[in-house]
C-alpha cells in the first residue's frame, strides 16, 4: 500500500534538485516536498489510513524519503552559501598593490644616533651616562683641569666668557668629570660618559662650528694602563665602523691626560691603502685620549699614589660625517631638510 | 715655516737617510710631519752657452750650443736675455720640473724644424720664484761667471733641500726649531746632536764702560747684552737665504737675517739695536698707562701698565718680546749693533701682543717658556755669525742680568711604572737606550731612576708620567697591547633625568616627529620671541657674531626657521622636534631647564591616491600631546587651558596652557596669523619640569562583572560656554556612579540658534558590585539634566 506512491517520489527526488541555483529555489523544493502540505508531508499523514501489520513498513518507506531529501538539501544549501561568500568576496577585490596609509616614521638627529649607540655599547661595560652644564665655571672646565689661568687654551680668543673670567660656555665635556670626581669625593671608582654640547670661537664654515657636541669617557680605578684604553678604544671603533677597523695610538698632547694619545682607526674607505679620505696616510683620527694626569687627579681629590685612570674624548661631529658620509659640519645645525631627515628614520643594526 | 734637512744635517747626519721614512718615524713618536717635499730635481745642471745664434724660422728665437758638462747640447731658447757665454741652469731631456701640483717633463723637441734638447731654465719655471711680469721679463735665471759646468744647479745654489712641514702639539712648538728637532731625529736615529760653532774673537776693548744695564720688573728672567761693531751690512750668503725661505722668514740683510737664524736654530729670539742711536744705557721696566712708542711698522702704539719696555733710560726703545722702536732698529747705515738676547714672563708678552695685534716669530717664543742655556748660547752664536758674515769685531764681555732658577728637574721613577702605566713590556734596558737618545741623564740603582730633564725641555714637568710618555712615545705605542679594564662589573646607568629625556624623544619619533638640533646662541632680537616665563637672559661678554650673542630660552624661534626653509623648499608637511637645554639668570645664579619643542604643519596622515587627508588642526597638536602625557603615565592629572598669558606669537583664541598637578609647563597653539600665513601649530614645555611630577608603579584592575547602562544627552548652550566645564559639573553631580562621560557630537548650524552651540555627551553608570536599576540611574541622569540647564541656561536638543 502506497508503495508506488513512496517510489514516485523516491524517483521524483532524484532530479528535484538539479539545477538549483538559489536559495529561493531551494526553498520552493522545500515546500514542494517537506512543506505544510508537502508531498512527503502529506503522504506521511495518511499512516492513519494504513493497516497496523503495513504500518512499520510504510512509516520507514516515508523516513527514507524524508532521509533523502535532508541529504539533498543540505548539500545544496551548504554549497550555495559558500557560493554567496565567494561571490562576495570577489566583490571586495582590491588593488593590494596601492600604498599604504601610515603616519610617516619620524628620525633621530645623526649625532642623536651616534650618541645612542656609543651609550649602549659603553654602558653595557659599566659606564653610567652623565650630564652637565652648558653654562660652567671656569674652575671646571680650565682651572682643575691643569689650564691655569693664562694658559693660552683658554684664552678668550677661543672660549665664550659670560661673566668675568668666572663663567663661561664649556669649551669641552670634561668639566663634567671635574663635577663626577669631587662628587665622589676621591674615594669611589669612576665609569662615566658625557656626551654633550660644547662652544668654541670659531668662525662656521665646512668643517668649523661655534657649537659642537663631545663625548668624552672617564674611568678612575687602581692599576688602569694604556692598554686598557686601547682596549676600550677597540671595542668602539669596531662597533662604528666595523669589524674589520684596526686601531693606533699616536703620542699627542692634552694638559689633562699624561701620557696622551690621538686614536686612530685604519681608514674604513679604503682598509688602510690610502685614500683622499684618510689623505693617503690609511688612517682616520678619531678622538683624543691617554691618563688622567695626576695634577687633575689630585685636583679632584683623588689621591694619584692609590688612583689612575684614563678618558677619552670624541668630537661627535666627526664621527658622524666619516659614518655617514657628510661633508659640511653646518648640516648638523641648520638647513635641516625634511627629505634629508628622512634617511636617518631607519634602524642600522 | 718648514724645517730644512740640509740645516738639520748641520747637527745631526741624515744625509743617508730615505727622508720619507725619516719624517714617518718621527711622526709616530709624536712630532707630526705633515708634508714632506723635495725641492731637489735631477736633471738640471749648470751650463754655458757656447753659441747664440738666430733662428731661421723666427724672429725673437735663438739656437744655442751649450756646454752641459759631458756634452754640448743644441737647445732652441726664447729668452731676451740669452747670449754666448752666460752661465745657465739647463733642464735635460728627462728632467721632471714642477707644474702645479704635477710634474712636466722636459723632452727632445723640434721647433719649427729645429732640434731641441733640452731648456734653460728661469727661477719660476723650477718653482722657486713666483710668475709674475717681473720675473717672466727677467728672462733666463743669469749664473755667476765662475759657475762649474756640469754640477746639479740646486746643488750648486744650496737649494737642493728636503723640507718638512710641522703640525705640532701646543706642548712641543720647540720643534719648529732647527736646534730642538734635530735632538727628536737624533733620538730617533739613534744618534748624537752636535752643537754650532759659536766660537768669534774679542776685542781688548770691554762691554763695562759702553753700556749699563738696569732690570726693575720681576717680569725679565734673564736679559744679556753684547756689542758687534763694524759691521758691513749686504745681502746675505745664499745658504742664509735659502733656509730662511724654507722657515718662511723674508730675508732682509745679512744682519737682520742672522738675528733671525740664530733664533730658528734655537729658539731664542734676538734684538738688534743700532747701538749709535741707543747710546750707553739699558733700562727695562714695566710701561705705564697711556705710554706711546713708534714701533717699526711706523704705528704709535698705546701701551699699558702690562708691556715691558726697553727704554734707554727715558725714550722707550723697543716694546719686549714684541716689536722693536722705529728709531732704534738696523738700518743700512748701522755700524754697531748692541745685541739683546733675554726671557721674559711668557704671560704678559702673549697678552701685549694679542693686545697690538703683533704676533710674530719672535714673540710665539717668548709667548712659550725658553731655555737659559740657549738665551747665552744664541747670544754667542750670533756673534759668531756676525764676524763670519758681517765682518764684525766682537766687543768683549757681556753685560747680563739673571734671576733665573737652574735648579735641574729631576724626576723619580721606577722599571715598575713603565710597566704598569704604559700597558708594554718594557725593559731595564729599554728604558736605558731611550733616555740615552733622548740626552736624558739618569741614574739607576735596582730599577729605580732618577732622571735629570735637560733644561731644553721645558715642556716636561717633574712627574714620573712625563717620563713614562717619553719612553713609551719612542719605544711606540703599537706595542701596547689592547686589554679591558680587570675592574668589577657593574651596570651602567643613565643618570638623572636622561632616560626620561629618551623616552620623550623616542615618542615624539614614533608620533611621527623628526628630530632636529638648532644653535644655543641666538640674537637679542630672536631671543626676545616666545616669551614664556623669561628670566632675565645670559648674554656673552665678547660675541663675535650678533646673531650669536645670546643663550635662548626658547627653542620655537630656531624650530620655525627650519620650518620656514622647508616651506621656501616646497616642503608642505612638516614634523619637527628638538630638546635643548636653555639657560637664564635668576638671583644670581644660572639656571637650566631642558625643553621640548614641536612643530606641526601640513598633512599628518595622508595618501594621494585616494584623496585620504588628515590636516594638522588645533585637535591633532593637543592629541600628540595628550598621547605624550599619558604615555609619560600622567593620565588625568594635566588639564589643557585657554590661556591669555601666552606669547604675543600664539593665537589668542587657539591655544591652552599644559596644566601638570596644578603647575603649568607650556603652552601648544597655532600660530599667530601676524607671524605666518600658514596653519603651523607650535607646543613648546619644560620637560625638567615635567620630570618633577613622579608616576606611581601600574596596577591591574578588574573589569566589571555587572552590567552598565548609558544614557544620552545633547544640550544646547551658548557657543562661549567651554565642553570641559560641563563635564565637570555633569561629573560632580554624577557621583561616583557615573565612571564615564564622552562628548560625541558637537554642532552648530541652522538647526539650533545662531549663537548657540549642541554638544552630545555618552553618560555610562556603573556599580562594581551589584546590577543597576534603570530608576536610580534615570534619578541622577534628570538630576544632570536640571543642574546643566538651570546653572547654564542650557535646554536639551530633540525633547
Amino acid at each position: 500500500m502506497y508503495n508506488d506512491e513512496i517510489n514516485k517520489i523516491k524517483k521524483e527526488l532524484e532530479t528535484a534538485f538539479n539545477d538549483i541555483t538559489t536559495k529561493e529555489a531551494l526553498d520552493a523544493v522545500k515546500q514542494v516536498y517537506i512543506g505544510k502540505n508537502g508531498k512527503v508531508t502529506e503522504l506521511g499523514s495518511k499512516i492513519k489510513d494504513v493497516p497496523n501489520e503495513a504500518k512499520k513498513e510504510f512509516g520507514i518507506g516515508v523516513n527514507e524519503l524524508k532521509n533523502i531529501f535532508n541529504e539533498n538539501y543540505e548539500k545544496i544549501s551548504k554549497d550555495l552559501e559558500e557560493k554567496i561568500v565567494n561571490e562576495k568576496l570577489n566583490k571586495e577585490a582590491i588593488d593590494v598593490s596601492l600604498p599604504g596609509t601610515h603616519i610617516e616614521v619620524g628620525s633621530a638627529h645623526p649625532l642623536e644616533r651616534i650618541i645612542e649607540s656609543l651609550e649602549n655599547l659603553l654602558m653595557s661595560m659599566g659606564y653610567d651616562v652623565v650630564e652637565g652644564p652648558e653654562v660652567e665655571k671656569d674652575l671646571y672646565n680650565f682651572e682643575l683641569l691643569n689650564l691655569p689661568k693664562g694658559h693660552p687654551a683658554r684664552d678668550a680668543q677661543d672660549t665664550f666668557y659670560i661673566k668675568g673670567d668666572e663663567y663661561l660656555l664649556r669649551s669641552q665635556t670634561s668639566p663634567v668629570q671635574v663635577r663626577e670626581m669631587l662628587r665622589c669625593g676621591g674615594s669611589e671608582p669612576i665609569r662615566i660618559i658625557c656626551p654633550g654640547k660644547t662652544y668654541r670661537r670659531d668662525e662656521d664654515d665646512a668643517t668649523h662650528s661655534h657649537e659642537f657636541t663631545q663625548m668624552e669617557g672617564l674611568l678612575v680605578d687602581k692599576d688602569i694602563t694604556l692598554g686598557d684604553l686601547k682596549g676600550t678604544f677597540e671595542e668602539v671603533a669596531k662597533m662604528l665602523f666595523g669589524e674589520a677597523r684596526e686601531t693606533r695610538f699616536r703620542p699627542s698632547f692634552y694638559p689633562f691626560t699624561e701620557p696622551s694619545v690621538e686614536m686612530d682607526i685604519s681608514c674604513f674607505n679604503c682598509n688602510g691603502k690610502g685614500c683622499s679620505l684618510c689623505k693617503g696616510t690609511g688612517w682616520i683620527t678619531v678622538g683624543g685620549a691617554g691618563m688622567v694626569n695626576p695634577i687633575v687627579l689630585k685636583n679632584c681629590g683623588y689621591d694619584p699614589n692609590i688612583w689612575n685612570g684614563f678618558a677619552f674624548g670624541f668630537g661627535l661631529e666627526r664621527l658622524a660625517m666619516l659614518k655617514y658620509g657628510i661633508s659640511d659640519i653646518r648640516t648638523f645645525y641648520v638647513n635641516h631638510d625634511i627629505r634629508t631627515l628622512k634617511d636617518f628614520d631607519r634602524r642600522e643594526y | 715655516m718648514a724645517i730644512s734637512l740640509n740645516w738639520i744635517n748641520d747637527y745631526v747626519s741624515v744625509k743617508d737617510e730615505d727622508k720619507v721614512a725619516l719624517a714617518n718615524k718621527i711622526t709616530k713618536a709624536g712630532i707630526n710631519i705633515e708634508m714632506v717635499k723635495d725641492t731637489a730635481i735631477d736633471n738640471l745642471v749648470v751650463g754655458e752657452v757656447l753659441e747664440c745664434t738666430n733662428h731661421p724660422d723666427s724672429d725673437h728665437l735663438k739656437v744655442c750650443k751649450v756646454n752641459v758638462g759631458k756634452d754640448v747640447l743644441q737647445i732652441v731658447c726664447g729668452a731676451s736675455n740669452v747670449r754666448a757665454q752666460l752661465k745657465v741652469i739647463v733642464a735635460l731631456p728627462g728632467c721632471l720640473l714642477p707644474d702645479g701640483d704635477k710634474k712636466f717633463e722636459i723632452k727632445k723637441s723640434n721647433i719649427r724644424g729645429v732640434e731641441s734638447n733640452g731648456m734653460l731654465c728661469a727661477l719660476f719655471e723650477l718653482g722657486l720664484e713666483e710668475k709674475t711680469e717681473e720675473t717672466y721679463s727677467k728672462g733666463i735665471c743669469e749664473l755667476p761667471s765662475d759657475a762649474p759646468v756640469g754640477e746639479n744647479a740646486l746643488e750648486y745654489l744650496g737649494i737642493a733641500d728636503t723640507t718638512y712641514e710641522l703640525d705640532l702639539n701646543p706642548n712641543r712648538t720647540d720643534c719648529n726649531n732647527h736646534i730642538p728637532f734635530a735632538y727628536e731625529v737624533a733620538a730617533v736615529l739613534k744618534k748624537q746632536v752636535t752643537l754650532p760653532d759659536v766660537s768669534f774673537k774679542e776685542l781688548d776693548e770691554t762691554i763695562d764702560n759702553q753700556v749699563t744695564l738696569d732690570v726693575t720688573t720681576p717680569n725679565v728672567y734673564m736679559y744679556n747684552l753684547m756689542i758687534a761693531k763694524d759691521v758691513k751690512i749686504k745681502e746675505s750668503p745664499k745658504f742664509i737665504k735659502h733656509r730662511l725661505e724654507v722657515a718662511g722668514v723674508r730675508s732682509i740683510n745679512n744682519v737682520v737675517d742672522i738675528s733671525n737664524y740664530v733664533m730658528l736654530e734655537y729658539g731664542q729670539p734676538l734684538h738688534f739695536f743700532d747701538k749709535d742711536v741707543v747710546g750707553d744705557k739699558i733700562v727695562v721696566r714695566m710701561a705705564k698707562d697711556g705710554e706711546k712708542i713708534i714701533t717699526l711698522d711706523k704705528e704709535e702704539r698705546d701701551l699699558i701698565k702690562d708691556d715691558i719696555l726697553i727704554t734707554d733710560g727715558n725714550t722707550p726703545l723697543c716694546v719686549a718680546g714684541v716689536m722693536g722702536g722705529l728709531n732704534s732698529g738696523i738700518t743700512e747705515s748701522t755700524k754697531n749693533i748692541l745685541i739683546e738676547s733675554a726671557m721674559f714672563n711668557p704671560y704678559n708678552i702673549r697678552y701685549t701682543s694679542i693686545r697690538l695685534g703683533l704676533r710674530s716669530e719672535a714673540s710665539l717664543r717668548f709667548e712659550k717658556p725658553l731655555n737659559y742655556e740657549y738665551c747665552l748660547l744664541a747670544l754667542k752664536r750670533a756673534c759668531h755669525l756676525l764676524e763670519k758674515y758681517a765682518d764684525a769685531k766682537i766687543v768683549k764681555g757681556s753685560v747680563s742680568y739673571d734671576k733665573v732658577d737652574k735648579t735641574p728637574k729631576v724626576i723619580k721613577v721606577t722599571l715598575k711604572d713603565f710597566n704598569s702605566i704604559l700597558g708594554m713590556k718594557v725593559e731595564d734596558n729599554d728604558v736605558k737606550v731611550t733616555l740615552t737618545n733622548l740626552g736624558f741623564t739618569y741614574h739607576e740603582e735596582n730599577g729605580e731612576y732618577e732622571v735629570e730633564v735637560p733644561n731644553r725641555r721645558q715642556d716636561i714637568y717633574p712627574q714620573k708620567e712625563d717620563i713614562i710618555e717619553e719612553v713609551g712615545r719612542l719605544m711606540g705605542y703599537d706595542n701596547i697591547k689592547p686589554t679591558l679594564p680587570l675592574i668589577r662589573t657593574k651596570k651602567g646607568v643613565y643618570r638623572d633625568n636622561i632616560k626620561f629625556r629618551k623616552i620623550v624623544s623616542k615618542r615624539m619619533r614614533t608620533l611621527g616627529f623628526n628630530e632636529i638640533r638648532t644653535y644655543t646662541l641666538i640674537s637679542e632680537e630672536d631671543a626676545s620671541r616666545y616669551s614664556y616665563k623669561f628670566n632675565t637672559p645670559i648674554k656673552l661678554l665678547k660675541p663675535m657674531l650678533k646673531e650669536r650673542s645670546i643663550i635662548r630660552q626658547s627653542l620655537l624661534n630656531s624650530i620655525m626657521e627650519v620650518v620656514n626653509y622647508n616651506l621656501n623648499k616646497k616642503n608642505k608637511d612638516i614634523y619637527l622636534y628638538e630638546i635643548a637645554n636653555v639657560y637664564s639668570e635668576v638671583n644670581n645664579e644660572y639656571v637650566e631647564d631642558t625643553k621640548l619643542a614641536f612643530v606641526m604643519t601640513g598633512k599628518y596622515l595622508s595618501n594621494t591616491w585616494n584623496s585620504l587627508n588628515y590636516n594638522t588642526d588645533f585637535y591633532l597638536i593637543k592629541g600628540v600631546l595628550e598621547n605624550l602625557l599619558e604615555y609619560l603615565g600622567l593620565t588625568n592629572r594635566y588639564s589643557l587651558k585657554l590661556s591669555e598669558n601666552l606669547p604675543k606669537e600664539i593665537h589668542p583664541k587657539i591655544n591652552s596652557e599644559i596644566i601638570v598637578d596644578g603647575a603649568s609647563v607650556g603652552y601648544f597653539g597655532k600660530l599667530h596669523p601676524n607671524v605666518t600665513k600658514e596653519d603651523i601649530y607650535v607646543c613648546e614645555l619644560s620637560l625638567t619640569s615635567l620630570f618633577t611630577h613622579k608616576t606611581s608603579d601600574i596596577k591591574y584592575s578588574e573589569l566589571n562583572k555587572y552590567p552598565t547602562i548609558e544614557k544620552d544627552v545633547a544640550f544646547v548652550v551658548d557657543k562661549s560656554v567651554l565642553a570641559e566645564d560641563l563635564v565637570k559639573d555633569i561629573k560632580a553631580c554624577g557621583g561616583k556612579l557615573l565612571t564615564n562621560i564622552k562628548i560625541f557630537d558637537v554642532y552648530t548650524g541652522d538647526k539650533i540658534e545662531e549663537n548657540k552651540k549642541s554638544i552630545a555627551y555618552n553618560l555610562t553608570f556603573e556599580d562594581k558590585t551589584r546590577t543597576l536599576t534603570e530608576e536610580e540611574v534615570m534619578t541622577i541622569f534628570n538630576k544632570i539634566i536640571d543642574n546643566i540647564c538651570h546653572k547654564y541656561n542650557a535646554t536639551i536638543r530633540d525633547k
